[in-house]
């Protein structure tokens, strides 16, 4: 494996053989004395809240299919669009396949059963309990990934540090610490049809005049990125390993997340999300609404983590979901708002190929409130797995406020 | 010239200091015109042109009594550009009855058809809001999001909308939660607005009974434990609800993380906190002002049965004894006898509102917001006792902050980062840009990271340099600065022949000459007048106020 400060010096000397040296990548290269591995967090949100008993599907439980007899999943084995088996009880979705080399790998973990405390069923709630990791309180100023950017400050910080590709940050990396969004590498900078050269030039020179240490700070920054993201054209970006994107919004931002990884501009939390998963309407099985979200799901993360190749060794890809959906389907043949869900795991460190967590059962009486799927692994045990174990902060407390974080209470994603 | 100014601030500032006034006498008031651009750029948006050159023919003092009486100022000319809003007058049952209804209705027919033409292997495909019914749905926020840009632009009331903004933002709502989106329009025009200069517990008496409020915190789903009516009244409510509110657009274009609402088939039974721990937290005494778990539930419980009379219909607040918790209640060692129904919730706010954490923590709110980052506890010392003294009297605390020494005082001068509303909304002011249409404006507030009336948390949006100032921001600000000055912001235009063509010129008219000589080297350089206009507008220098 290689270590970040090689990438580091390899970059910078690239960069300067261009004919600069961005102000930060200089500090950052200088900065590695202490040769520390960095490591990468890939959040992806899945705004709608999937259905994840028809992506990880309970195939070992009568009642699943007692529930729903028109959008199960069938068992495996039993033709086109069946599950995959994955332990002899849970099946993936077919349309997750891409994804099955990763678990036969030991690189894809699963964690069902899992969610929220707080119970409910709002999408706007919980997505912005998910996001702030504190489930029920509602006043909460910033993300969970922002209190993590706070509490490791790194001096040799890049504006590249937090990345959403999205057109707005999400709550998740809302905060004082600087995390950048944009919907696409190629449109963050100056646009000034014809005259973008010298607006950029005269704006360059109007920050790196100023007294003003803040602004100078940021301008200076603002910068060195719009020049650094000039030699990451997307157009002419060719993954590597054969991984192949989807040419969607979603499958687009991973490709360009990839590419900011592999350009070594310092990237330690980045972003994306999908949306399309409240699935109240005909839902679908094998085929239809879910199955097609779902492979836009699986193709853009297979192509991700093929492409990014050994540095998976160092990175994570975690997916979530606000919350699951109902057990039952409802009258039109959709699903309707529930609890419990699935979360994946994915990296070079995680104990892969296993479904983690307590599995409540779906009979009727073990079900949340009757009717949906338990919750027995709080969300916030696998944000704080990941955290401690692969981010490596020692001390968590403050990025899970008014949560008495437990190691023995991890699902033990990581060795 | 500029010189000459500063050392009349110097001297100004020197007699000051030597003594320990806490309020300048009508002879030491500050009138040079660089006090006056301050006092432009946090009492208002930035000054126009023009503007300086009138508070000093009238006198700052007597600007900044003006202000303090906003129904005094004569502003028609704004009256007649809000006129094409068509629903920023509107009650929300008419909102209701002409926007929600009607898109409820549609929704309910396209999801039947859905459900009639779906097959197993071909299901159909989900009932989504046609354009027409998302752009139906979306006027109502997009109106009001133009309504404040037009008014924050345009208004001789300046200090009534900078305020407007601030209390808004102090008892923030969403509109992206669920049927909130046509809750607003009365609830800033009704709730907010004909108190941000009046008495503190008038304000939060109508945000606490205002439905905008009573949906986005909850509180018109809390119910006493085991009240025996709350299944029937939750059934009622749900019945009044129809069974999926809408999802949708809040403003002019998608809003990432903008969730639908759940479908409102079990409402949470029972106590619901949320408002009581929001009202002491954020509207009331702060987060450290005294409070304890146990008050946040005897809160929730003193507020149950505060509730929304059919919120489907627009129709306003009610009282539900049927839900309410009739025992008694202790709050902050206050009891509140049994039996006491709606009046219980009028006590509590009674409390809250001359609680002297309150009177505190709005004071340091409000000199953040006036004067700086880092509030000097002098002044929000006595901007607290002024609170305490007058029962809450809004204009009063205002007057302390806006004639203290500390508020006009060379440190505070230029100390604060525009938000990028601020930032917005001066840039038309200081280039005299004409607005036609505004929604171009509200979609750039998207583009700054600040999408009008959508701050998710009830914390609102924050008031400090370090939440607005990134890599990100900035350069959106640079793209704004660029898009207004060559006139491609469709719906905005600047008569070019209006402003100054040489770069000496420009800098006086944008940044009222207080720019450095490197700015000033720089501005000269560019080669067109709109890029000189544009290299101002997106310096450093503009991005403080």
């Amino acid at each position: 494996m290689i270590s970040r400060r090689v990438f580091l010096k390899d970059g910078a000397f690239a960069l300067v053989s261009l004919g600069f040296a961005p102000s930060f990548l200089t500090r950052t290269a200088f900065a590695q004395g202490r040769a520390v591995r960095a490591k990468q967090l890939i959040a992806i949100f899945q705004r709608g809240a999937v259905d994840g008993l028809s992506m990880v599907v309970p195939f070992g439980e009568a009642d699943y299919y007692k529930a729903r007899p028109s959008i199960a999943i069938a068992r495996p084995g039993s033709g086109d669009g069946a599950a995959l088996d994955l332990d002899g009880f849970f099946g993936l979705n077919a349309r997750l396949q891409p994804l099955q080399p990763f678990w036969d790998a030991r690189q894809l973990a699963i964690v069902h059963a899992c969610g929220s405390p707080d119970t409910t069923r709002s999408h706007f709630d919980a997505q912005d309990y998910m996001e702030t990791a504190t489930p029920g309180v509602k006043s909460t100023a910033d993300g969970w990934l922002n209190r993590y950017l706070q509490t490791r400050r790194v001096e040799a910080a890049t504006p590249f540090r937090a990345v959403a590709l999205s057109g707005q940050l999400p709550r998740m990396l809302q905060g004082p610490s600087p995390a950048l969004a944009m919907s696409q590498i190629g449109q963050f900078g100056i646009r000034a049809g014809r005259a973008t050269e010298t607006a950029n030039a005269s704006f360059e020179a109007l920050y790196a005049a100023a007294a003003d240490r803040v602004l100078n700070g940021t301008g200076r920054e603002a910068f060195d990125a719009i020049r650094m993201l000039k030699t990451n054209d997307p157009l002419r970006y060719d993954p590597e390993h054969g991984a192949d994107y989807p040419r969607s919004a979603f499958g687009q931002a991973l490709k360009q997340i990839a590419q900011l990884i592999k350009s070594n501009v310092g990237v330690e939390i980045a972003f994306a999300d999908l949306g399309g998963w409240d699935t109240h309407v005909n839902q679908g099985a094998a085929q239809g609404q879910l199955a097609g979200r779902l492979d836009d799901f699986s193709r853009g993360i297979a192509a991700l983590v093929t492409d990014l190749g050994d540095r998976m060794a160092d990175t994570v890809v975690l997916t979530m979901s606000e919350f699951g959906r109902a057990v039952g389907e409802n009258g039109s043949r959709g699903t309707d708002h529930g609890h419990g869900n699935a979360m994946m795991v994915i990296g070079g460190g995680v104990r892969g190929g296993h479904v983690y967590g307590k599995w409540p059962g779906l009979a009727p009486e073990h079900r949340f409130e009757g009717r949906d799927l338990a919750v027995t692994t709080d969300f916030r045990d696998v944000f704080g797995e990941i955290v401690v174990r692969h981010l490596g902060v020692a001390d968590p407390k403050p990025i899970f406020p008014g949560y008495d974080l437990k190691p023995a209470r991890f699902p033990g994603l990581f060795a | 010239m500029r010189k000459t100014l500063r050392t009349t601030v110097a001297v100004g500032l020197a007699v000051l200091a030597s003594g320990t006034a806490t309020h300048f006498t009508a002879a030491s008031f500050p009138s040079d015109d660089r006090t006056i651009v301050h006092v432009l750029n946090r009492a208002g948006f930035g000054p126009r042109a023009g503007d300086v050159a009138a508070v000093r023919a009238i006198g700052l003092q007597r600007y900044i009594e003006q202000q303090l009486q906003p129904d005094q100022i004569a502003d028609a000319g704004v009256a007649g550009r809000l006129s094409g809003l068509t629903t920023i007058g509107m009650s929300s049952r008419e909102i209701a009855e002409r926007f929600e209804i009607p898109q409820l209705r549609m929704r309910q027919e396209r999801k039947l058809q859905a459900a009639r033409s779906g097959s197993e292997n071909q299901p159909a495909p989900p009932p989504r809001a046609t354009p027409e019914m998302q752009q139906r749905a979306n006027q109502v926020v997009q109106d009001l999001a133009q309504q404040k840009l037009i008014r924050a632009i345009y208004s001789e009331r300046q200090l009534q909308e900078v305020l407007t903004d601030f209390w808004f933002n102090h008892f923030n709502v969403d509109a992206r939660k669920g049927r909130v989106r046509f809750m607003l329009t009365e609830y800033e025009r009704d709730a907010i607005r004909p108190h941000v200069l009046g008495r503190f517990s008038d304000l939060l008496e109508a945000t606490a009974r205002s439905p905008a409020m009573l949906f986005y915190l909850d509180n018109w789903q809390s119910a006493a434990p085991n009240s025996p009516d709350i299944d029937a009244a939750a059934a009622r409510r749900r019945q009044a609800l129809g069974r999926r509110p809408g999802r949708g657009r809040a403003l002019g274009q998608p809003l990432p993380a903008a969730p639908a609402q759940q479908p409102v088939n079990r409402p949470r039974r029972g106590l619901n906190e949320n408002y009581g721990r929001e009202l002491m937290e954020l509207h009331t005494l702060g987060v450290d002002g005294g409070y304890t778990q146990q008050d946040v539930t005897e809160v929730a419980r003193a507020f149950t049965g505060w509730t929304i009379e059919n919120p489907r219909q627009g129709a306003g607040y009610r009282f539900d004894p049927r839900l309410h918790d009739d025992g008694e209640k202790v709050v902050l060692g206050h009891r509140i006898k049994a039996g006491g129904g709606e009046r219980d919730g009028i006590e509590v706010l009674d409390l809250l509102s001359r609680h002297p954490s309150t009177a505190r923590f709005i004071a340091t709110k409000l000199v953040r917001r006036f004067v700086s980052d880092t509030p000097p506890p002098a002044l929000v010392e006595r901007a607290a006792g002024r609170f305490r003294q007058t029962d809450g009297d809004l204009r009063e605390v205002m007057r302390t902050i806006l004639t203290s020494p500390e508020f006009l005082s060379v440190e505070a001068y230029r100390a604060k980062v525009k938000t990028p509303f601020e930032f917005m909304v001066s840039t038309i002011r200081a280039t005299g840009a004409e607005v036609q249409d505004g929604l171009p404006l509200v979609r750039a507030m998207q583009q700054l990271g600040m999408p009008l009336y959508a701050c998710q948390p009830p914390t609102g949006y924050r008031d400090t340099a370090d939440v607005w100032m990134n890599t990100g921001a900035l350069v959106s600000r640079m793209n704004i600065a660029l898009s207004v000055a060559a006139n491609q912001m469709r719906g905005v235009s600047i008569a070019s022949q209006s402003l100054p063509t040489d770069s000496r010129g420009v800098a006086e008219v944008i940044l009222n000459g207080d720019v450095s000589e490197a700015t000033l080297a720089t501005i000269a350089k560019a080669t067109t007048a709109p890029q000189m206009l544009a290299l101002a507008v997106g310096a450093p220098e503009f991005q403080r106020r």
